[in-house]
């Protein structure tokens, strides 16, 4: 099968790189025109953009929005009555009602705007774990984790005494439900867990997860930050504590993300940073400290960023949420099997329920190697750990290639990539 | 792909594949060990100096890109039978070859076919990865070599 690009690809629909109903398939060419960064060549050849995982490229209504309001609009929130101030401040609490709608959170007070996941997962671990764990309390991780869900967690370990312990995963790249739940138990006080693996696209079950943490007591915080460009995001449904997740990799600015947190839980909880913005009252003897989400918000925000990821949810919402994950998928098919076609490929990660992250291994190629190799046929792909050296150890390997797509990749694509691949077992063959 | 043959050489893809000096040393009175953390690369180098300071034998053993590896063959091999104050200024020279590139008074040989690396900010710590843990070794830091 040469290319499927004829009878696989969804209908498309008239438009200008928006609209298409949820149910309706999504028109790539259209979405694709809005992105200007991918029309560009790459060593003479036109650009290929496989790492979505590490960081998606952004749509012109976002650069738009970024221009509009550094342009125009700008001023500092929540300060002046001045009518910029209003206008900036308005719009950056517009931008967090935005992302309330997209996680489905009950109350806008509980999305707060942070760096970016990581940040999201040390502001929970150093103020909900160092306010709540205590020696011989235990957080429960898996094996899959990226170091931003495993790092921020040893080093509250190591403040409080609290144990970290690691629910293993199959072959296939699947955690083990029977061995997650059979350490889950009355000292387990917090469950962090990835909605989707970054080095090997596993989907995990957290719904199921947090149902078994809750029923043992703890409380779940998801790292979403590989799941929200993908999948319709619903907290309430999934019923987690916190939910973290990055802008820039669903097609927003960089240095913005988000932590969802429940209001009872974020309103009872320790500053994380102290300053302005986050305070009600502030003498030299005390300070009284501002509600949530300004608690949270020490000191002059992203502004802009949380503006343009405003944008940016906006512009995935017209797409479709559903559609881009029907359509993903059928591109993950079909790199799949494309992949599965190149003599001497091992793709590492074959859960049943995967995002569209095929991680690999070429025999007799170190994936260094072969990432330089592809970039010279415009493929641009992660190679490396993908900060997830406790997974590589889990597969005996050092390294992976990775190709991560998103909802602006075609099946076109993925034959360059495979052509790509072949050139590389050609000059290695020799 | 004519430049990135100026990278990926005939002679790096021979020591790739066939690796000289490749093994652990019975007898080295130095060892280091190199990581990348970037890309997972690691290595072990062991020398025997002598009493007058040259290096009679080295070798290595790891894994790595066809770059880290076939760098790490060839230093090797420029290595025995040199002292270790020349070994160092190799290093020296070496390293400016692959980041500025400005002309050396030493004759780096074979070194030379790894000069493509220059075009590659990326791939410079493939290269080096062996030369850093040469320093490490020569030094008998505790410490693994990194690039980072």
């Amino acid at each position: 099968m040469s290319t499927a690009t004829e009878n696989m690809a969804p209908p498309t629909t008239a438009g200008h790189g928006r609209a298409t109903g949820p149910a309706q398939g999504l028109d790539v060419e259209a979405i694709r025109a809005d992105f200007p960064a991918l029309h560009q060549n790459v060593h003479g050849n036109p650009l290929v953009y496989l790492d979505n995982g590490a960081t998606a490229h952004k749509p012109q209504a976002v650069l738009d929005t970024l221009a509009q309001y550094y342009g125009r609009d700008y001023s500092n929130v929540h300060r002046g009555a001045h009518t910029l101030s209003e206008r900036i401040t308005s719009a950056y609490e517009d931008a967090r009602e935005k992302v309330r709608t997209f996680i489905n959170a009950r109350e806008s007070r509980e999305v707060i705007f942070v760096r970016g996941a990581t940040e999201a997962i040390n502001l929970v671990a150093q103020s909900y774990g160092r306010a709540n764990l205590r020696k011989g309390d235990e957080i429960l991780i898996t094996e899959l984790e990226h170091h931003a869900n495993i790092v921020p967690w040893q080093m509250l370990s190591d403040q409080t005494g609290a144990t970290l312990k690691v629910a293993p995963i199959n072959d296939a790249g699947e955690v083990l439900l029977e061995e997650f739940e059979r350490r889950l138990g009355p000292r387990t006080k917090l469950v962090a867990i990835a909605h989707v693996s970054n080095a090997l696209g596993t989907i995990l079950p957290v719904a199921k997860m947090t149902q078994l943490a809750h029923e043992h007591g703890a409380k779940v915080l998801i790292d979403g930050a590989q799941a929200a460009p993908h999948q319709a995001i619903d907290v309430q449904s999934l019923d987690c504590d916190f939910y973290v997740f990055s802008g820039h990799k669903l097609f927003g600015p960089t240095g913005i993300g988000v932590l969802y947190g429940r209001a009872e839980l974020l309103g009872a909880m320790p500053p994380y940073q102290g300053g302005g913005e986050m305070i009600r009252e502030v003498t030299f003897e005390r300070t009284t400290f501002a509600e949530i989400p300004q608690k949270f918000e020490a000191g002059t925000p992203h502004i802009v960023g949380a503006i343009g990821l405003g944008a940016a949810i906006d512009y995935v919402g017209a797409v479709g949420l559903d559609a881009i994950a029907a359509y993903e998928h059928s591109l993950l098919q079909y790199a799949t099997q494309r992949l599965s076609e190149v003599p001497g490929l091992r793709i590492i990660g074959t859960a049943a329920d995967k995002a569209a992250i095929v991680s690999f291994v070429l025999e007799d190629v170190h994936s260094h190697d072969v990432g330089t190799i592809v970039d010279h046929e415009g493929v641009a792909m992660r190679t490396g750990h993908h900060c997830a050296m406790p997974v590589m150890q889990r597969y005996g390997v050092a390294a992976t290639a990775r190709a991560s797509f998103a909802m602006y990749n075609t099946f076109t694509e993925v034959d360059t990539l495979v052509a790509a691949l072949h050139k590389v077992k050609e000059m290695f063959a020799r | 792909m004519s430049d990135l043959r100026d990278l990926y050489q005939e002679v790096i893809f021979d020591h790739n594949r066939n690796p000289r000096n490749f093994g652990k040393l019975e007898g080295a009175n130095h060892q280091a060990e190199g990581f990348n953390p970037l890309c997972g690369d690691r290595l072990t180098l062991y020398l025997k100096v002598d009493e007058a300071g040259i290096i009679q034998e080295v070798s290595f053993d790891g894994q790595g890109c066809a770059i880290s590896v076939a760098s790490a063959s060839l230093m090797t091999e420029a290595l025995r039978g040199k002292p270790v104050a020349e070994a160092e200024a190799l290093f020296q020279a070496f390293h400016d070859l692959l980041t500025d590139g400005h002309g050396h008074e030493l004759d780096l040989g074979k070194l030379k076919v790894l000069e493509g690396v220059k075009a590659y900010p990326s791939r410079i710590k493939c290269a080096t990865l062996a030369w850093h843990t040469l320093e490490s070794a020569l030094h008998d830091e505790e410490q693994p070599a990194s690039t980072e």
